[in-house]
């Protein structure tokens, strides 16, 4: 791969590599980052940045697929480990991954039935106990309302895992769509796609978000759901457009062709198992990015809204008085943390498992 | 060079065109800044179409968009509803924000690689583990909560800074809202380093000079930062856009009067000139600021030419 090569089809700019390194914050940039940027490399590139698609391409060919292209009726089902059997037998034995794991089944569970573990309602309150501390039967004491703090923990977690999950799942979904499209078609649909994701870039997402949900009248997950696609989605767009790049260009997508195959069957069956890996990786990535993002915007009065039950909102209502009563503000914010954490091990986890170049 | 400065520049102006058009009809278009004037009553339709004509909100929304641009071009961003120009509301925040973004960068850079470097070096040793864990739990505790706990704890528990910022915002007292503002980019930067650092540990040039008996300073800081700083560098451009954004948030807590103070209040209430007044500015310096970026890369590596 050392040799200049240059990219595929549109001529991007070196700030494409800063746009792909912001998608995989967390991690080495560049490793899933789409296509590098026209830049003539004299000599070998030995830099640990942008690695070429090609390159990218190619390890994932290597340690995914060992034989002959691959036949198997989607990821991983032959006898030979393939890339998905790997990384789930890496992940298996990966304590971060099943800790986060755990946790994430336990949010879920909790989000959809919260009356297993806080029976109350997050919504009935008495004034009278006021900001009172902890209590028999109310471990996490009151808010100002008089609400039980716990219950409206526990209730608040539906609102964070339902805005992460669908968020993450539509992110994923219409960026690899667009992407992946845009990548194996080329041509103007691509270029296009290119100044787009351009333009989307250029608003950094808090921002975006407290203007465009600012003017948002309903409080419920949808609306902050849409924005955080329609904000997101260009950078898994990116992802998979450089994915898909890389693997047309493989051998056995030729070899495929040649044999007379579809478009739809090149891409169902041979490009996508072998560019979904870093779409993957993204998402996950995401999702804790975009549960923090949420509670921000609900903090800052423009996401959630009561009487929607919200840890970003209870801790904007719990941040003025935290110097009489910080209990109304530290059990939101734990269980805040705590979820962003789990999410953003598991992306971490995920990112170790699938990306054979860190092995 | 100079041919691929112009080439971005003009790459630049449709980007402008289309963020500064996606805020203009989101704010215009989808909000009603005149139903703002009247709170929660509903305007008097006579009074209402009054302002709107006054406003020229009455025209359609590509004229607005057109006579917003040419206004912008002779540096006239409108008055706010409340009377005060817009760009004076800016000569009074920017100044701020801007000393505020410059102490979270420099905490986050100074502080960011170092502790890269040294866990990148020592890769899987206790500091390693360490400094992993620490940056996992910035990263996961979301600002507020960072900015809320230090307030309390060191402000206002033991006394040691000073809890809110006054209107001339000294730098001394930004120092708190700066290291809230870095926290989470800080933990980024370590471990974007620390990635780099350690693949680059292994590479030749680096036993090379270590073969050739340099001093482990030097093949530290001139072989193995140079080369393993390129990403760190990739994520600053993207981070300014964080770092301005993030402002809104410590703004809010610190009550610092800055740039995100004000976007917030014009957003509150429905101020629409401020507000794409001050994004359309915070666009200009994110896109400026990523060429700014692109250009360091080959200050970096010269490998890597402009063409």
């Amino acid at each position: 791969m050392p040799e200049p090569y240059e990219t595929p089809s549109d001529a991007l700019t070196p700030s494409t590599v800063g746009k792909a390194a912001e998608a995989d914050l967390v991690g080495v940039p560049g490793t899933v980052a789409g296509p590098d940027p026209t830049l003539a490399f004299e000599g070998t590139t030995g830099l640990g940045t942008g690695t070429a698609p090609d390159s990218r391409a190619a390890a994932d060919g290597e340690v995914a697929t060992p034989g002959p292209p691959v036949a198997e009726p989607g990821p991983g089902l032959g006898p030979a480990r393939g890339l998905w059997q790997d990384a789930w037998c890496d992940l298996r034995r990966n304590p971060v991954f099943v800790v986060s794991a755990v946790l994430i089944l336990f949010l879920v569970l909790i989000s959809a039935w919260p009356t297993l573990i806080a029976p109350g309602s997050p919504l009935q309150c008495d004034l009278a106990d006021s900001r009172r501390g902890s209590a028999p039967g109310h471990p996490f004491g009151f808010d100002s309302q008089g609400c039980d703090v716990y219950t409206r923990t526990v209730h608040g977690a539906r609102a964070s895992v339902t805005v992460g999950i669908c968020a993450t799942a539509g992110v994923a979904l219409l960026g690899s769509v667009v992407g992946g499209l845009a990548g194996f078609f080329g041509g103007w649909g691509d270029a296009l796609l290119s100044r787009l994701t351009d333009v989307f870039f250029g608003i950094p997402m808090l921002l975006g978000g407290l203007v465009f949900l600012s003017v948002v009248r309903s409080g419920s997950v949808w609306p902050v759901v849409g924005f955080l696609v329609l904000l997101g989605w260009p950078q898994v767009a990116r992802i998979a457009r450089g994915a898909v790049i890389g693997a047309i260009q493989q051998d056995y997508v030729l070899a495929a062709r040649a044999l007379g195959a579809g478009n739809a069957r090149l891409l169902l069956r041979h490009i996508l198992p072998n560019a979904v890996a870093p779409v993957i990786v993204v998402a996950t990535i995401a999702l804790g990015t975009f549960v923090s993002l949420e509670a921000t915007l609900s903090y800052l009065g423009v996401g959630l809204k009561p009487p929607t039950v919200s840890w970003g909102i209870d801790i904007s209502a719990a941040s003025t008085l935290v110097r009489n009563a910080p209990h109304m503000l530290l059990y939101p914010a734990g269980a805040l943390s705590l979820t962003v954490l789990a999410f953003i091990m598991l992306g971490d986890a995920v990112r170790d498992a699938l990306d054979p170049k860190l092995r | 060079m100079g041919r691929y400065v112009l080439r971005r520049l003009l790459q630049m102006v449709p980007v402008f065109l289309g963020t500064t058009l996606l805020i203009f009809v989101m704010v215009y278009a989808l909000g009603d800044p005149v139903a703002a004037f009247f709170g929660d009553r509903a305007p008097d339709p006579a009074t209402a179409a009054r302002i709107r004509a006054e406003l020229g909100l009455d025209q359609p929304l590509w004229r607005q968009y057109v006579d917003y641009l040419g206004r912008i071009l002779t540096g006239d961003f409108g008055t706010a509803f409340n009377g005060r120009q817009v760009t004076e509301l800016m000569t009074s925040a920017f100044p701020v924000t801007l000393r505020l973004t410059l102490v979270a960068f420099v905490i986050e850079m100074g502080f960011g690689v170092v502790l890269g470097v040294v866990s990148g070096l020592r890769r899987g040793r206790l500091v390693d583990t360490s400094v992993l864990a620490f940056t996992l739990l910035v990263i996961s505790v979301p600002t507020f909560v960072t900015g809320y706990l230090l307030q309390y704890l060191l402000g206002v528990r033991w006394n040691l800074v000073p809890p809110a910022v006054s209107p001339q915002a000294p730098l001394r007292e930004l120092l708190l809202p700066g290291v809230v503002l870095a926290l989470v980019s800080l933990a980024y930067v370590t471990r974007l380093t620390r990635t780099s650092v350690a693949e680059n540990a292994r590479a030749d040039y680096l036993r090379t000079a270590v073969a050739k008996g340099l001093p482990r300073r030097r093949v530290v800081v001139r072989h193995l930062l140079r080369n393993s700083l390129v990403p760190v560098v990739t994520f600053l451009g993207v981070d300014i856009g964080t770092l301005m954004a993030g402002a809104i948030v410590t703004e809010r807590i610190f009550n610092i009067q800055g740039v995100g103070y004000h976007l917030w209040q014009g957003i509150l209430r429905q101020n629409s000139p401020t507000v794409v007044g001050f994004v359309t500015v915070l666009v200009l310096v994110f896109l400026f600021a990523n060429l700014l970026v692109d250009l360091l890369y080959a200050a970096l590596d010269p490998r890597i030419r402009y063409a």
